[in-house]
C-alpha cells in the first residue's frame, strides 16, 4: 500500500508541473552584527525578558556561581556529567558533604527513568553555542549530556562560553556548516518551559524546566 | 501593493469614473469630486456610457457576468487621460483586478493600459494635483473610516488623512480599531447578515464613542453600511463622502 | 443548501455566546499587538516576508524532487518514511506501528495533521488510548472539543471553565482557577503519561530535504517529551511542509514565531535528524515519518491555488480576521479555521461540503497584509467563489459548481445584462430615482440593523450632463 501511495503521490506532483513566477529577484536579508559586549547584553536581556536567569562568571570560578545559585534554590541534588566537558571542574570544586548532592549516572535513561523523572531536582549541562538576537542556547546533546537532562528536571543550569555567542541563528548554521552533518538532535532553548494556553496568561514550567539558569563565562 | 507607485504630471484632462453606488445614492459626492478637480484647472470628462466596474459579480464568483460589464467600461476610456475614481474599492478593482480578469484575452492590453491609468480620488488630489485646501467651514469633529480597499489594495489611507488635515477647522478623532473592516463586503452583508451586523454595529459604536459630529469615508459602500446603521440607531451623526465634505468646506461662492 | 444552513446555525450559536465573543476579541487584540511589537521595522519585515514567500514558493516548485530527497536522507539517517494518500492510509500506518509495538497508549504533541486525520477517534476505536500533551489540546481533550485556533487551541475557554473541567475530571485534586496551579496540575498528570508511553507522536513544522531533519517549534516542552522519552516516535506531516535547505530554516522560524505570537523565538526549537545512535543514552530507537497527501497534490495542480500550500501555520491570518474574531474557530466546521482554513479546507474536503467558507469573508485583506509568506488569501477566496459557482465544469477543484443556484445565477445574469448596456442602464437608473419614494424601505436582512439607503432624486450621470461635463 505504502509503495503504491508513494508512487501515486509523486506521479501526481510530477504531472502537475505548475508554472511559477521566478521573476522575483532573490531577497537579501541583512543580519545584525554586534560587538561581543553588545551581543552579551542582547542575549542577557532577551533571556531575562522570558524569565530566564543569566549570570556572568569568570572561566576559572564559575563553579562558585553555580554552587551559590544551587544553594539559593535549595536543591537537594544536581545531575552532572562526569565525563562531560564540565565534569572535572564541578567535581574539583564540590565537597561531598555539600548540598546539593552531585549525581551522575552514565547508564541509559531507561534504566533510571524513575529517578530522573521524579527525584532529580536539577541538571547542569554545557552548551555548544548561543544566539544573541533571540536569546537562544544551542545544544547538541551527547552521550554524556543526554537530551532529557535539559528537559526533565525542574531546574536546568547551562554553562556557556561567551566566545561561542553568535549574532543570529542563520550565522550559527552557516558558520558551523550544520548541513554537512546534523546530530541526532539539535536544540535551541530560549527560556524556561512556558504556556499561554489558559486565557493567554503565561505560566512557567509546563512540561520542561521551570527555571533556566545560564552561566556565561566571560 | 508592494509596487512603487508613480504619479504623472498634472494633466489637462482626466476621465472620471463615478461608480454605480455614487450614481444612485451619492451623486452629489460624485459631482463634488469632479468639481474639486475642475477647480484645479483640469478638464473632467464624464463618459455617459460608464456603468459599474463589475466588482459585485466578480467578488460573488460570477466572473463571466463581471467580465461582460467590465469590458463595457474599457470602451469608455479610450484616450490616454488619467482615470480618477472616487472610491478605493472600485479603483482597486480596475487597477489590480482588471489585468487578472482579462489575462490571456483579446482585451488584455486594453485592460492593462486602463489599469495603469487608474487613480483613486484622494491620491490624485494629493500627488498629481498637489491640492491645497483652505477651510471655510465652522469647527467640526470628524471620524474617518478608510475602506479596506483604500487602505490595503490602493494604499491611500495617508492621503485621506492628509487631505482632512489640511482643513484647519476639522479635528480628526481617532476611533479604536480604525483599521478594521466595517462589515460591508458587498454581497457578504447579504450572505452573512449576522456577522455583518455584528461588525457594523461595533464599527458604529467605535465611531460614536469618539464624540465626532461627522463620519467621513472615501467609499460609498462603507458609508451606506455604517451610516445606515447609525441612522437605524438614531444616532445624531452626519455622514459624508470625503469628496463632498471637502468641496462643501472649501468652495467660496456658488458657481 | 444543507451546508449553508449548518454554517449559519454555527455562526448564530457563536454570535449569541457572549463569552466566546469576548474571549476571541480580547485574545486576538492581544496577539495582534504582540505581532506588531515583534516587527518594529516595517521595511525589514517586508523584506523578510518576501524572503519567506520565495523560500516556500521555491520549495513547492521542486516538491516532488524534494520529497524524494527528504525520503532518501531520512532513510540514510535511520528514519522510516511512510506515504499516505488519504487520512485512512495515514491512520492505518500509525495503527500498524502501534500494534507492532503492542502499545496501547499514544502520547501526542500538538499536530494539526493528526486533527485532520481524526487520529484519536480512529485509534480509540482500536482500543488505543491517545493523550494530548499540549496544555491547550489536553484541556480540549478533557472537554471533548476540537481546537478553535491552530496556535492557541483553547482560546475560547475561560479560566473558570477550565478549572471546573479539571475539577470534574480529577475530583481528587483540589479546585483552583489559578493559572499556575492549573498548569502544575496538568504537569503532574501528564508527566506520568510521558513516563509510561511507549510511543510518542508529533507534527512537523518544517522538514528539511537537504539533511532529512524534522523541525518542531514549541514552548511547553511536551513536543520534546513526545519525541525524546518514548522508545518510538511517529511524526505526521502534510507533503507540503518540506523545505529545500537548512539555511532556509532560520528566516522561516523567525517569521513563524513573530507572526504567530509576537515571540522573538519559541522556548524550544527541536531539530530531529535520526533515532538514537550507538552510545546515546536517550531518544527514540525508532522514528517514523508519515507523509500525508489528502488532497494536497490536487491543490498543487493549479498555478494560482498552489500558493495555499505555502502556509507555515502561524495563525496570523486568523488573529487579524474580523470575521474569525467574532465567530471563533468552531463555527468554521473545519480542522483549520479562519482565512487560511477558508481556502485550504474547501479545497481538501470539496466545495460541496465547505463551500460556504470562502463566502464568509469581506475580502478586507487584513489576512494577506500579515501573511508571512505572502499567500494572496483574498484572491484565492475570490477564486474559490468562482469555482463554486462556475457552470463550465472545466476546473479541477473538488465540488466545483456545487454552489450555483438558479436564483443567484439569474440575478447576476440580469445585473450583467443591464450594466453592459449603457442606455438600458441609464434608463433603469432614471426609473429607480424617479420611483424612489415608492420603493420598499425594508430590504431583507440589510434593514434588520440599518435604514435602507437613500436613493438620490437624480443620478450622477444626469448631474454631470447638467453641470456641463463633457462625455468625451
Amino acid at each position: 500500500m505504502t509503495n503504491n501511495a508513494r508512487d501515486a503521490i509523486l506521479q501526481r506532483l510530477q504531472n502537475s508541473q505548475p508554472s511559477f513566477d521566478n521573476s522575483d529577484k532573490p531577497v537579501s536579508v541583512e543580519t545584525p552584527e554586534w560587538p561581543i559586549k553588545e551581543r552579551i547584553e542582547q542575549f542577557k536581556s532577551i533571556l531575562e525578558s522570558v524569565r530566564a536567569e543569566v549570570h556572568l562568571a569568570h572561566p576559572d570560578h564559575w563553579t562558585d556561581t553555580l554552587k551559590s545559585l544551587a544553594k539559593k534554590k535549595q536543591l537537594n541534588n544536581l545531575l552532572y556529567a562526569k565525563k562531560g566537558p564540565l565534569g572535572k571542574m564541578i567535581e574539583d570544586s564540590w565537597d561531598n558533604t555539600e548540598q546539593p548532592v552531585l549525581v551522575n549516572n552514565e547508564g541509559p535513561i531507561s534504566e533510571w527513568k524513575e529517578s530522573l523523572f521524579f527525584h532529580i531536582d536539577a541538571a547542569v549541562t554545557s552548551s555548544r553555542a548561543a544566539i544573541a538576537e533571540t536569546g537562544s542556547l544551542v545544544l547538541w546533546p551527547t552521550e554524556h549530556e543526554p537530551r532529557s537532562w535539559s528537559l526533565v528536571p525542574p531546574v536546568h543550569f547551562v554553562v556557556l562560553d561567551a566566545n561561542k555567542l553568535y549574532n543570529t541563528f542563520a550565522e550559527v548554521v552557516e558558520h558551523e556548516q550544520w548541513q554537512q552533518d546534523m546530530p541526532t538532535n539539535a536544540l535551541l532553548i530560549s527560556g524556561p518551559s512556558k504556556s499561554a494556553d489558559i486565557e493567554q496568561t503565561l505560566a512557567y514550567g509546563v512540561h520542561g524546566p521551570t527555571d533556566l539558569i545560564v552561566i556565561v563565562l566571560t | 501593493m508592494t509596487e512603487e507607485k508613480r504619479y504623472p504630471e498634472k494633466p489637462e484632462k482626466v476621465y472620471y469614473f463615478g461608480t454605480c453606488l455614487m450614481d444612485l445614492l451619492y451623486p452629489e459626492a460624485g459631482l463634488a469630486g469632479m468639481q474639486l478637480i475642475q477647480r484645479e484647472g483640469v478638464e473632467v470628462v464624464f463618459p455617459q456610457d460608464q456603468t459599474c466596474c463589475g466588482q459585485p459579480a466578480w467578488n460573488s464568483g460570477y466572473r463571466v457576468e463581471a467580465i461582460r460589464v467590465a469590458r463595457r467600461q474599457l470602451d469608455c476610456f479610450n484616450e490616454d487621460y488619467p482615470i480618477v475614481v472616487p472610491s478605493g474599492s472600485c479603483a482597486g478593482m480596475m487597477r489590480h483586478q482588471y489585468p487578472e480578469m482579462f489575462k490571456g484575452n483579446t482585451d488584455e492590453l486594453r485592460a492593462n493600459t486602463l489599469a495603469g491609468r487608474i487613480f483613486e480620488l484622494t491620491e490624485f488630489l494629493v500627488h498629481v494635483l498637489k491640492i491645497t485646501l483652505e477651510d471655510l467651514g465652522s469647527p467640526v469633529k470628524v471620524a474617518l473610516h478608510t475602506s479596506c480597499a483604500a487602505r490595503r489594495e490602493m494604499g491611500v489611507a495617508t492621503e485621506h488623512e492628509a487631505l482632512l488635515k489640511q482643513l484647519s477647522n476639522v479635528e480628526i478623532l481617532e476611533q479604536s480599531r480604525k483599521e478594521e473592516c466595517c462589515g460591508f463586503g458587498g454581497t457578504f452583508a447579504v450572505k452573512h447578515p449576522a456577522i455583518s451586523a455584528e461588525m457594523v454595529s461595533e464599527k458604529a459604536n467605535a465611531i460614536t464613542a469618539t464624540g465626532a459630529d461627522t463620519l467621513i469615508s472615501g467609499d460609498c459602500g462603507c458609508l451606506m453600511n455604517i451610516a445606515g446603521h447609525l441612522e437605524y440607531q438614531e444616532k445624531q451623526i452626519d455622514s459624508h463622502h470625503i469628496a463632498s465634505f471637502i468641496w462643501e468646506r472649501t468652495h467660496a461662492t456658488e458657481r | 443548501m444543507q451546508q449553508s444552513a449548518e454554517f449559519h446555525t454555527r455562526v448564530e450559536h457563536a454570535l449569541a455566546n457572549g463569552q466566546i465573543k469576548a474571549s476571541f476579541r480580547s485574545a486576538m487584540d492581544g496577539l495582534m499587538a504582540k505581532r506588531k511589537a515583534a516587527f518594529p521595522d516595517t521595511e525589514a519585515l517586508e523584506i523578510l516576508r518576501l524572503h519567506g514567500a520565495q523560500i516556500r514558493a521555491n520549495s513547492l516548485s521542486k516538491l516532488p524532487e524534494l520529497l524524494e530527497q527528504l525520503e532518501m536522507n531520512c532513510h540514510k539517517n535511520g528514519i522510516q518514511v511512510h506515504w499516505a494518500e488519504s487520512i485512512e492510509d495515514a491512520n492505518n500506518i500509525v495503527l500498524t506501528i502501534m500494534q507492532n509495538h503492542q502499545a496501547d497508549l499514544l502520547i501526542k504533541g500538538k499536530s494539526m495533521v493528526s486533527e485532520e486525520m481524526e487520529l484519536n477517534q480512529f485509534l480509540e476505536q482500536h482500543g488505543i488510548e491517545c493523550i494530548e500533551s499540549d496544555l491547550g489540546e489536553y484541556i480540549l481533550q478533557l472537554a471533548g472539543e476540537p481546537p478553535s485556533h491552530i496556535v492557541a487551541p483553547a482560546i475560547h475557554k475561560s479560566r473558570q471553565q477550565i478549572a471546573h473541567l479539571f475539577n470534574e475530571k480529577f475530583p481528587d485534586i483540589p479546585y483552583s482557577d489559578d493559572v499556575d496551579r492549573l498548569t502544575r496540575n496538568a504537569r503532574e498528570i501528564l508527566r506520568k503519561k510521558f513516563y509510561a508511553a511507549r510511543v510518542g507522536l508529533s507534527g512537523v513544522n518544517f522538514a528539511v530535504a537537504e539533511t532529512g531533519t524534522l523541525c518542531l517549534v514549541e514552548n511547553e516542552g511536551n513536543g520534546r517529551m513526545c519525541t525524546t522519552v518514548p522508545p518510538v516516535h511517529i511524526a505526521v506531516t502534510g507533503i507540503e511542509k518540506v523545505v529545500e535547505k537548512l539555511e532556509h530554516i532560520p528566516p522561516l522560524l523567525k517569521l513563524l514565531c513573530r507572526s504567530a505570537t509576537g515571540q522573538t523565538i519559541t522556548t524550544y526549537f527541536n531539530m530531529i535528524t535520526s533515532p538514537r545512535k550507538l552510545g546515546e543514552k536517550d531518544g527514540p530507537e525508532e522514528i517514523h515519518l508519515v507523509l500525508l497527501d489528502n488532497g494536497r497534490s490536487r491543490i498543487y495542480e493549479d498555478d494560482e491555488l498552489i500558493t495555499t500550500l505555502r502556509c507555515i501555520r502561524c495563525g496570523a491570518c486568523m488573529n487579524h480576521c474580523p470575521v474569525y474574531a467574532r465567530i471563533g474557530g468552531h463555527a468554521y466546521g473545519s480542522t483549520i479555521p479562519g482565512p487560511i482554513g477558508s481556502i485550504l479546507e474547501p479545497q481538501k474536503a470539496g466545495l460541496d461540503k465547505l463551500g460556504d467558507l470562502p463566502t464568509a469573508s469581506t475580502l478586507c485583506g487584513a489576512c494577506a497584509e500579515v501573511c508571512p509568506v505572502h499567500i494572496p488569501i483574498p484572491k484565492l477566496l475570490n477564486r474559490l467563489r468562482y469555482e463554486r459557482t462556475r457552470n463550465d465544469h472545466a476546473g479541477a477543484t473538488l465540488g466545483q459548481s456545487s454552489g450555483r443556484t438558479v436564483m443567484e445565477a439569474g440575478t447576476w445574469k440580469g445585473w450583467s445584462w443591464v450594466h453592459s448596456q449603457p442606455r438600458l442602464y441609464r434608463l433603469a437608473m432614471y426609473i429607480i430615482t424617479r420611483l424612489r419614494k415608492l420603493l420598499p424601505q425594508r430590504i431583507g436582512p440589510w434593514t434588520q440593523v440599518r435604514k435602507a439607503p437613500h436613493i438620490a432624486p437624480k443620478t450622477l450621470h444626469e448631474l454631470a450632463l447638467k453641470e456641463g461635463f463633457n462625455d468625451k
